[in-house]
């Protein structure tokens, strides 16, 4: 109890002070790593699965969690400026689906390549932006990511394609950026997300036929969160198994709500390609908190109970808190200092994201061209000229 | 395409037939033989799959050459043309190029009926982020498929299959490997006092051929080609009207919102406006789908007799 209490005005002495600093709860002897079971996945042409025990290491637990602590708080903290406003246009929050981006990043190597549709903050997050440029990407500002000129469905970084607006148009894109992986030989894998509604693309089917043919390295991941805008699965698809939608290609459900199972059939799918065996699909059964997106409540197509029995029973950062604090890999204060770190990040992201002025007007000609000399963009009448740079 | 592919590892070519079939008009003839499956590659009749896999590769840092049987078939596809290629560049400020190259036979074939005779030039000239070429002879054929290929920027080149069998004489520089004919720029095939004849791809032909049947009756065309449709060299237009006073347009695409209609309206907007003597006339493809039976059919693309028609118009003989 003592220790307890001592560890608690710690938190508490630390949260007054620099915020950068971890306090160290240096009484406390965590376990180094903690083994666990995960569910076995259903399989598709496939003779062995993922593992169903895996380790996690406490410097690993920790940092999933920051990491999907973070995203929640992002994204909600995009569902205050939304309300405020302050976002504007198409707003597609991912709150409840962090075990996907968190264990999915968890699985690869940064060389790796990931690209997804519309949901995209989490992924923008976990691929290396900062809650800084996203926030000020949503708010339209010229330290966004993409300085304001994309917003909240074009966000771009190394190795990581956005954000992209077109369902299911990223698809065939991804088996592309596979398609150069091979060709590079550098035994890279690449990523390519849909989601259950874009699962009934026929472009994907192309995409799937291209690449079991040609053997590209490309992991296909649906991420099934039941709905496809106002649509249930059960509504939109003949079959709603979408680990087998791939036909001949070998696939893979996964428990998307548990962020180790993400991350060891994340595993075992890219040691499948890089082991040159061609695509694999992996369906990531997972839900979103938020409706499809900021201007839809989320409850007219399912009920508030259902939303409710996700969040009490199946809340990603719940499950992996339960698994550390119970393995004795955390504790409850060490963990709430998290979040106080993260939500001061947040925060401070917030504001500078609706502080930072707007892209200035001259550079609205910008970026057309690559590579090319300067021209004229012609405006909303012949005598409105704005330059475009490359 | 042989001397690119050669001169960078990054360039392959995909399309339908262009790999074991040497390409269905033969352009890709013995590319596969030389380059292999790595480099050139046959793909399934997948039109949206494999432009958008080619955009994936080339947003991964690859240089694709994606071929469209015609570019009819590209309607399929569209979308990874203009929504992935064309306007990424600007959705990402900068940070993510897409140097990719989309090309095949555009416009009306010979007998091929509606649904394989349509010209694309307004529609991809349309669009910001992209780059539109149409070639008319050998020369620009490939300086301008060089120009395509070393360009960071997607770049639709908009062939004639009408055009692959005609020869031309290739002057000594053009032979060059290093040749490359810029994106951006017209050229004046033929220099005139008169009238200034403006056109693109085939047509080009026809107007010279009108310009030499006129220049019997003393009328002296000025005939340009365009070379590219996007970004659109209309200054070499505008300082052709200045001297000319006269101004013909010629396509083989529809009229309504059609590339001569385009250069009319910046016509008007320039310094060339006031130089006119009479309205630019624009001679395009009759406004009907293309008909199959040959009489019909040779009545809905613009033949000589209908530019020298709309010359003499234009200059009011």
């Amino acid at each position: 109890m003592r220790k307890m209490l001592a560890a608690v005005s710690r938190v508490l002495l630390g949260a007054a002070q620099k915020p950068a600093s971890r306090v160290l709860v240096a009484s406390r002897n965590f376990a180094n790593d903690a083994t666990f079971e995960i569910k076995k996945c259903d399989l598709h042409r496939l003779e062995e699965g993922p593992p169903e025990t895996t380790v996690l290491t406490r410097e690993d637990g920790l940092r999933y969690y920051r990491m999907m602590q973070t995203v929640r708080r992002m994204e909600l903290k995009a569902d205050q400026l939304y309300k405020q406003k302050i976002i504007r246009g198409f707003c597609h929050l991912c709150d409840g689906q962090e075990a996907c981006c968190v264990g999915l990043e968890a699985g690869i190597n940064p060389t790796d390549h990931l690209i997804t549709a519309y949901r995209a903050h989490g992924f923008t997050f976990t691929r290396g932006l900062t809650v800084r440029e996203i926030l000020a990407e949503l708010t339209g500002r010229r330290g966004g990511c993409a300085k304001g000129k994309g917003g909240s469905m074009h966000m771009y970084a190394k190795n990581f394609y956005g954000g992209n607006g077109i369902v299911g148009a990223q698809v065939p894109l991804g088996a592309g950026i596979a398609l150069a992986c091979k060709y590079n030989g550098k035994d890279e894998v690449c990523l390519t997300l849909y989601g259950d509604g874009a699962a009934n693309q026929g472009q994907i089917f192309e995409a799937y036929n291209m690449a079991a043919l040609w053997k590209l390295p490309c992991i296909f991941i649906c991420e099934n969160n039941r709905y496809g805008m106002g649509t249930s699965v059960e509504r939109a698809a003949a079959s709603t198994d979408y680990y087998k939608r791939g036909d001949f290609i070998p696939g893979l459900r996964v428990d998307g709500m548990d962020i180790l199972c993400v991350r060891e059939a994340t595993k075992f799918a890219a040691a499948h390609c890089r082991a040159g065996k061609g695509p694999i699909l992996m369906e990531l059964q997972t839900y979103r908190y938020h409706g499809h997106s900021m201007s839809d409540p989320g409850v007219s197509y399912r009920t508030r109970e259902e939303i409710q029995e996700v969040r009490s029973k199946s809340d990603p950062i719940m499950l992996l808190t339960d698994r550390m604090v119970n393995n004795d890999l955390a504790s409850v204060e060490e963990l709430k200092e998290i979040d106080v770190e993260v939500r001061k990040e947040i925060e401070d992201a917030a504001q500078f994201a609706t502080a930072d002025p707007e892209p200035p007007l001259e550079e609205l000609g910008y970026h057309i061209y690559s590579s090319d000399p300067p021209f004229e963009v012609r405006g909303a009448n012949q005598w409105i000229k704005f330059k475009s740079i490359s | 395409m042989d001397e690119e592919l050669e001169r960078d590892e990054k360039v392959f070519l995909l399309g339908e037939e262009v790999a074991q079939y040497d390409g269905a008009y033969k352009v890709s003839r013995g590319l596969w033989k030389k380059y292999g499956d790595k480099r050139i590659i046959d793909t399934p009749i997948s039109e949206m799959g494999f432009a958008g896999i080619a955009v994936g590769a080339a947003m991964a840092g690859l240089r694709p050459i994606c071929e469209f049987m015609t570019f009819n078939f590209s309607m399929q596809a569209i979308d990874q043309v203009i929504n992935s290629a064309a306007k990424t560049y600007y959705m990402s400020a900068g940070l993510q190029p897409v140097p990719i190259v989309f090309r095949g036979p555009n416009g009306a074939s010979a007998g091929v009926a509606a649904q394989h005779s349509q010209c694309f030039a307004a529609w991809y000239g349309h669009c910001p982020g992209l780059k539109v070429v149409s070639p008319w002879n050998s020369e620009d054929a490939k300086g301008l498929i060089k120009s395509a290929i070393r360009d960071n920027n997607p770049v639709v080149m908009l062939e004639n299959e009408l055009m692959y069998g005609v020869a031309f004489e290739l002057p000594e520089a053009a032979q060059s490997k290093d040749f490359l004919v810029p994106i951006g720029k017209a050229k004046i095939e033929r220099p005139g006092t008169h009238i200034t004849v403006v056109s693109h791809s085939r047509p080009v032909g026809h107007c010279l051929e009108a310009a030499t049947v006129l220049s019997k009756e003393g009328i002296e065309c000025e005939v340009i080609n365009m070379r590219t449709i996007r970004p659109m060299d209309i200054e070499t237009i505008e300082a052709s009207v200045m001297k000319t006073n006269h101004l013909v347009t010629v396509e083989g695409g529809w009229p309504q919102f059609g590339v001569g209609a385009e250069i009319s309206a910046r016509i008007m907007e320039g310094p060339a406006f006031n130089y006119l003597d009479a309205p630019a006339v624009r001679v395009t493809g009759a406004d009907v789908p293309m008909p199959y039976a040959k009489i019909l059919e040779d009545n809905s693309v613009p033949q000589v007799k209908d530019i020298i028609f709309a010359i003499k118009k234009a200059l009011n003989i």
